[in-house]
């Protein structure tokens, strides 16, 4: 395991992105922030911008219209940056598969690393899947 | 002295490396105290120092609106400003009699170089988020620059000298007058490091990140460590100009001064609201400076 992937996965910046998600994908994120998890013991903390983000949590079907800006926000990233689809609409469309303005999942606009499927995930299924890319990235 | 000290001085002790260590112990003593106040468990004694190295292990973007030498010299000037004036504070607390009459104007205007440094780095970065960030970093530094300096004036005033050494040995926090002028310089630095109730520049909420928004990789990791620095550096310049820490036995109670004024920060930063920038500003021209005149007034009359 190198020094910078030791340093980069004790500090991971979040960054939420919504695309057309229902809200609750993104309630669960803010859930997983607060107290009663508290990932600042990890090192997890949110940003605002982009530019300091080194996770970014994809929230939604993304759609037509929002899947352009979802690979400016992604070639706006630092990288390296991990991506995690949270939420069944982010990893397949889900029900919106079939909507008219649908077109593909995430992961055919933008590489992701981890799927947390459940609509919606529970911060304690994001928290399992963080821990197990940390440990995919550090080669365990 | 030879020029190998000044540069080991600057760059070691008491100025970069001592400095730097320093503001990130007191900065992980400041995020876990505001875990314990949210009753969380808190981060790692070493999570601040990962935070600022992992910021030189990514990619360095350049927006292509940017003036990319001001986008690169900006974080570099604030970092140069925040070590010369540790250099500058620490030296003269560790030998009172060294420096010239007037280091201590030096340090104020050497201290004011980082939030300098923010707002050029705002403008160059060609975002207009940034640029509202900036253009309230610069009304908030034209705020609390007018108290601050009234309230160092107390302390000059009582030590008869504007020489950081003989600031040192004097101690005006046993006079009101003292007690009155370290709370509104507390005030301003907590607006110096840009923390709630003064984050204005930064606003997540509305501006996402304000000042630094573009700023990632190396440049941003400066930064970082210059707010990292700052928060050692300023309560350590407030320390040695009202506490007379370099008095004899004074050691202690500068200790134990600057631990409390860095706590005083945290929980002034976790109980309190954002304010507007024209409450800032109000804020600090109205009541701040008005204690600060009385403080003043206090101090002439011998109290």
């Amino acid at each position: 395991m190198g020094m910078a992937v030791k340093i980069l996965t004790r500090s991971l910046n979040a960054f939420h992105l919504s695309g057309s998600a229902c809200n609750n994908c993104d309630i669960e994120v803010l859930d997983a922030l607060t107290p009663r998890y508290d990932l600042e013991r990890f090192g997890i903390t949110l940003v605002g911008s982009v530019r300091q983000a080194d996770l970014l949590l994809l929230c939604g079907a993304f759609n037509r219209k929002s899947a352009e800006r979802l690979r400016r926000v992604y070639h706006e990233a630092p990288k390296p940056v991990v991506v995690a689809a949270v939420g069944s609409c982010a990893c397949s469309g889900c029900i919106f598969r079939h909507s008219y303005n649908w077109e593909e999942p995430v992961d055919s606009y933008i590489p992701v690393d981890v799927y947390i499927p459940g609509c919606p995930p529970k911060p304690e299924a994001m928290i399992a899947a963080i821990v197990k890319t940390i440990a995919k990235l550090r080669g365990g | 002295m030879t020029y190998p000290g000044i540069l080991i001085q600057a760059l070691v002790f008491p100025g970069l490396a001592f400095s730097a260590a320093a503001g990130l112990f007191l900065s992980w003593v400041d995020r876990k105290v505001t875990a314990r106040v949210q009753m969380r468990q808190g981060p790692p004694l070493l999570q601040p120092f990962y935070d600022v190295a992992k910021y030189f292990v990514k990619e360095t973007c350049i927006p292509s609106g940017a003036t990319p030498a001001v986008f690169w010299a900006a974080p570099l000037v604030g970092l140069a400003g925040a070590t010369t004036a540790s250099t500058m504070i620490g030296g003269s607390l560790l030998d009172p009699s060294r420096g010239y009459v007037g280091d201590l104007i030096v340090v104020i205007y050497l201290l004011v170089l980082p939030s300098l440094a923010v707002i050029l780095g705002a403008f160059s970065s060609g975002n207009p988020l940034a640029s509202l960030g900036g253009s309230r970093e610069m009304k908030l530094l034209l705020a609390y620059e007018l108290p601050f300096v009234l309230a160092l004036a107390v302390p000059i005033l009582n030590a008869g000298s504007i020489r950081l050494g003989d600031l040192a040995v004097t101690v005006t926090v046993a006079r009101p007058s003292g007690v009155l002028a370290l709370l509104v310089a507390l005030i301003c630095i907590q607006g110096k490091l840009g923390l709630v109730p003064f984050d204005l520049p930064e606003a997540e909420s509305e501006l996402t990140g304000g000042a630094l928004i573009e700023y990632s990789g190396a440049p941003m990791g400066i930064f970082r460590l210059t707010r990292t620095m700052l928060l050692y550096v300023l309560p350590l310049f407030l320390v040695s100009a009202f506490c007379g820490p370099a008095a004899a036995g004074g050691a202690l109670r500068g200790l134990i001064c600057l631990v409390l004024l860095v706590v005083s920060v945290t929980l002034i930063r976790n109980t309190a609201p954002r304010l507007r920038i024209d409450q800032a500003v109000k804020f600090f021209w109205g009541p701040v400076s008005v204690v600060a005149l009385a403080a003043l007034a206090l101090q002439a009359g011998g109290w």
